[in-house]
């Protein structure tokens, strides 16, 4: 009898130290991060675990920068508008998927799949050229266009997933009464569709706030740059002297809205994540 | 004709007969108008740049002038001047690219699907405070690449990081490591970034899955006092490999894609560059449109080809179910 408390015992610690480690090994770098901007640049190079007196010279540097403050606002304008822009597209898309029945519907899904797929490198050259004849580059709009090659995919995909997951009846009454499919979309399916929307509005928002590749491709100035440019061009004398301090400063602030999103939405990224990749 | 047949009649054609209705014509017809600005928006952004790279990979278009390429035909990928062979595919640093891409997505997709079931199974059992440990594990994932990135270099920073101090400190080595500089060790560090920021979405993945798996099998195992490991091998392994065969292939077309956590962990050193990594340089840094759009062109189509084979392969299996 005791032998097996004792068993019971030790899986419970084996299991709260699991949990411990998981946990250390996910949080513990973002708090290094935390830590190192609350440092004063004579206390950087010495490596310890705890602060004891917090300093925020680091952050005072960092919002003084008008390039890093823009970079902010241009990461917010570009990340909302491809918010509206995708949630719009795929909303009318996903009706027509989830909801009425016909030839060419499995082509178009696999279509949207396909492109979610794609390298964005491939695309490279060519988008280049088509944002310089609609007289796009270094603006935040050749970003707001590029951005729907990965957010359309799966904003269309989950939402479609959604609406076919609706009771048709609703929608049935409203059309036999004379309601025009946008009618039935926009009065009696919209409302029930929002938490869906805020799921994949907000993956949208943070597939875009992080995104690199043609954020460094397509911006040439600082005045256009996103925040994950601005980041990755800080730099200090040479290659190996970066202002680390500064750097964890302006990595925090960028994160942290982020992080706070995270935590107060889990449940519906959670939902929105899976939904996307294991319903199709 | 007598009334009580064409009373009958409507209930058996009445499956057709809908499908003729004008109301059923009028919305596949909306149904078409909805879809037409995100196939326009889609054909913009990714089918036309698409084929315009393509065409690309044939010229020898620079990016200063992009309008005056000139076809050349196939000797972006593959030409020969007398004994000379030049090309993408007889470029030492492409192959290398290749190799290193490769390596790269084997190892940190078979890390982060080892390390991501592990944390299902554990997230499985009920305990108190789990919704917050689910919320936490989601940090790395929220975090950019971009941030994890500069954060994991200041961490393996050779002289001040932590992990170094660390190891030194447990004994694990004699002298600081240059995780990045080195290049029999920076391939590793880039994939334990991104190991630690990937492996949220599959664990999350697994554990929906693992949520949705029937109960009873699990009950009938208890019932007969099966050993646990063997339930996992026997029930809860194969019952998830759907699931984790969508999260592999997923994570494999992202690996095979990968940009920036390289780019700024290790920027443009040959022991860490990926394929898409040498693309973007000869396209943007050496402006040499044709060669970089060749180069993009064969990803696309190493993509591409594992794409169609998991496709393929998939409804196969759906097939035989």
């Amino acid at each position: 009898m005791n032998l097996r408390l004792l068993k019971k015992a030790l899986l419970r610690l084996g299991f709260c130290g699991a949990i411990g480690v998981l946990l250390l090994y996910a949080v513990f770098p973002f708090y290094y991060a935390v830590l190192t901007s609350l440092k004063p640049s004579s206390a950087l190079f010495q490596v310890s675990y705890w602060l004891d007196k917090p300093d925020f010279s680091n952050y005072a540097a960092v919002l003084q920068q008008a390039s890093f403050l823009q970079a902010i606002g241009n990461s917010v304008f570009v990340a909302v508008c491809v918010v509206a822009l995708a949630l719009f597209l795929s909303l009318t898309a996903a009706y027509a998927l989830g909801r009425v029945k016909f030839r060419g519907r499995a082509t178009v899904l696999l279509l949207v799949l396909g492109v979610s797929m794609f390298p964005q490198v491939a695309v490279l050259s060519g988008l280049f050229e088509v944002i310089r004849a609609l007289g796009l580059y270094n603006s935040a709009w050749a970003l707001i266009l590029s951005y729907t090659i990965f957010t359309l995919p799966f904003t269309v995909w989950v939402l479609t997933t959604f609406i076919g997951q609706l009771p048709g009846e609703l929608e049935e009454a409203a059309i036999m009464d004379g309601a025009s499919p946008w009618v039935a979309l926009t009065r009696v399916l919209l409302p029930l569709l929002w938490p869906a929307l805020v799921t994949t509005g907000l993956l949208a928002f943070i597939a875009a706030w992080n995104e690199f590749l043609f954020a460094l491709t397509f911006t040439l100035t600082d005045q256009e740059r996103t925040v994950p440019v601005a980041i990755a061009l800080i730099s200090g004398g040479s290659q190996h002297e970066l202002p680390w301090g500064l750097l964890m400063a302006a990595s925090v602030i960028v994160t942290v809205p982020l992080v706070l999103l995270v935590l107060v939405f889990q449940r519906r990224i959670v939902s929105g994540l899976t939904t996307g990749a294991l319903k199709g | 004709m007598t009334s009580s047949i064409s009373q009958a009649q409507p209930f058996y054609d009445e499956p057709l007969a809908i499908k003729e209705t004008p109301v059923q014509r009028r919305r596949v017809r909306a149904a078409w108008l909805f879809l037409t600005p995100m196939l326009l928006c889609l054909l913009l952004v990714a089918g036309w740049p698409l084929l315009r790279t393509f065409w690309f990979s044939l010229t020898d278009t620079s990016l200063s002038d992009a309008g005056a390429g000139a076809f050349v035909g196939l000797s972006n990928y593959l030409a020969r001047d007398g004994d000379v062979w030049s090309g993408v595919l007889v470029d030492p640093l492409w192959w290398q690219a290749v190799r290193n891409t490769l390596h790269f997505t084997v190892v940190s997709v078979g890390l982060e699907i080892c390390i991501g079931l592990a944390v299902a199974l554990l997230l499985n059992v009920q305990f108190a405070g789990r919704a917050l440990v689910r919320a936490m594990i989601l940090i790395p994932w929220a975090i950019p690449t971009i941030v994890s990135a500069k954060i994991w270099a200041w961490m393996l920073n050779d002289q001040f990081g932590i992990i170094n101090h660390l190891m030194l400190g447990l004994g694990l080595i004699d002298a600081p490591l240059a995780w990045t500089a080195d290049a029999s060790l920076s391939m590793w560090a880039v994939i334990m970034v991104d190991v630690w920021k990937t492996v949220p979405f599959v664990a999350l993945l697994m554990l929906a899955a693992l949520q949705m798996l029937p109960g009873d099998c699990y009950e009938a195992a208890r019932v007969d006092g099966v050993h646990p490991l063997k339930v996992f091998w026997r029930v809860t392994l194969p019952l998830l490999m759907p699931a984790l065969l969508v999260a592999a292939i997923f994570r494999i077309l992202d690996s095979l894609r990968v940009f920036d956590v390289i780019y700024v962990l290790t920027s443009n050193s040959s022991s860490t560059m990926s394929m898409s990594i040498y693309a973007r340089q000869q396209l943007v840094e050496f402006q040499d449109v044709g060669y970089g759009s060749a180069a993009s062109t064969l990803l696309f189509l190493i993509v591409a080809v594992i794409a169609v084979l998991y496709l393929y392969l998939g409804r196969r299996q759906m097939e035989v179910r």
